[in-house]
């Protein structure tokens, strides 16, 4: 028989768990605490999957008033942000569904990519790359090469390399199972990188 | 180990989640193949450089917004 390792009781508990609580009992404050906490990876979320900025605002907003006022069916047996982060994904995507009329999303399709799978791109790059950019160039590469990822593969890297999910709950935020987050996060690293080397490989001759 | 072999647990050696059997395999290629050394140092940077920049800033009067619209349903719940 499998033995269940008790999760609960042993472990300090999270902070935000006090929050949630304050928040239930009524004290908005803590919940501003929260929203203040995970404003900007929700609206970050929700920009990687929509790709529009009004909705993404949209998400947000939707996202942090709905888990308010779903607080009293928050179980706790999940971290507040994972649960979080799963209502931002499905507003996402019935944001998406809305715009779109008509066009499937395949967030939960797989994509056959000859790309990815073997790295062809084999220049090195510059030791501190990202230093021949400034800030303002540098975020335009890095917006125009994760858009041009399939989207699932760019939510899988979103919320398992930027936002911090584990495997499990990028899984489960997804509905997809582990294998297919761990492949797709695999081809996801991997087109990045070789769409990246175009900026970012070693140049021949530097001037000086 | 092949490249391909090499390759298949390129995750699990950024992630940090081999044994140290495995490490030590890995190692042992990454010491004869170039090829892979800039494919895991690279997809390291890659990930290293999404963490670390902020690419979506968070539009000026959202956070006011939210805070406004949370209130309002304050105002009438609790």
């Amino acid at each position: 028989m499998a033995t269940i390792q008790p999760i609960a009781g042993e472990l300090e508990p999270h902070p935000d768990v006090a929050l949630v609580e304050k928040a239930r009992g009524g004290d908005v404050s803590a919940y501003d605490t929260l929203v203040r906490k995970y404003e900007r990876q929700i609206f970050r979320i929700a920009q990687h999957i929509t790709q529009n900025r009004e909705d993404a605002e949209d998400v947000m907003q939707d996202a942090f008033l709905k888990a308010y006022e779903k607080l009293e069916q928050f179980q706790g047996n999940s971290k507040f942000y994972t649960w979080l982060v799963r209502i931002a994904v499905n507003e996402s995507l019935m944001r998406l569904r809305k715009r779109r009329t008509g066009k499937m999303i395949s967030i939960d399709e797989d994509v056959e990519t000859e790309e990815g799978s073997v790295p062809r791109d084999l220049a090195d790059w510059a030791p501190d790359p990202e230093q021949n950019y400034s800030r303002t160039e540098l975020a335009a590469i890095l917006r125009k090469t994760i858009q041009g990822l399939p989207p699932g593969f760019r939510i899988v890297f979103v919320l398992r390399d930027v936002e911090g999910l584990s495997t499990e709950e990028t899984a489960q935020t997804l509905g997809l199972s582990v294998p297919a987050v761990k492949s797709r996060l695999l081809r996801a690293r991997l087109q990045l990188r070789e769409r990246l080397s175009r900026y970012f490989r070693r140049r021949k001759a530097a001037k000086k | 180990m092949t490249c391909t072999e090499f390759l298949a647990l390129l995750d699990d050696l950024i992630d940090g989640t081999v044994t140290a059997d495995t490490r030590a395999e890995l190692d042992l290629h990454l010491r004869g193949c170039e090829h892979c050394e800039v494919t895991l140092n690279t997809t390291r940077k890659t990930i290293e450089i999404y963490r670390s920049h902020e690419i979506y800033d968070l539009p000026a009067g959202l956070r006011d917004r939210l805070h406004a619209a949370i209130m309002k349903r304050c105002k009438k719940g609790c």
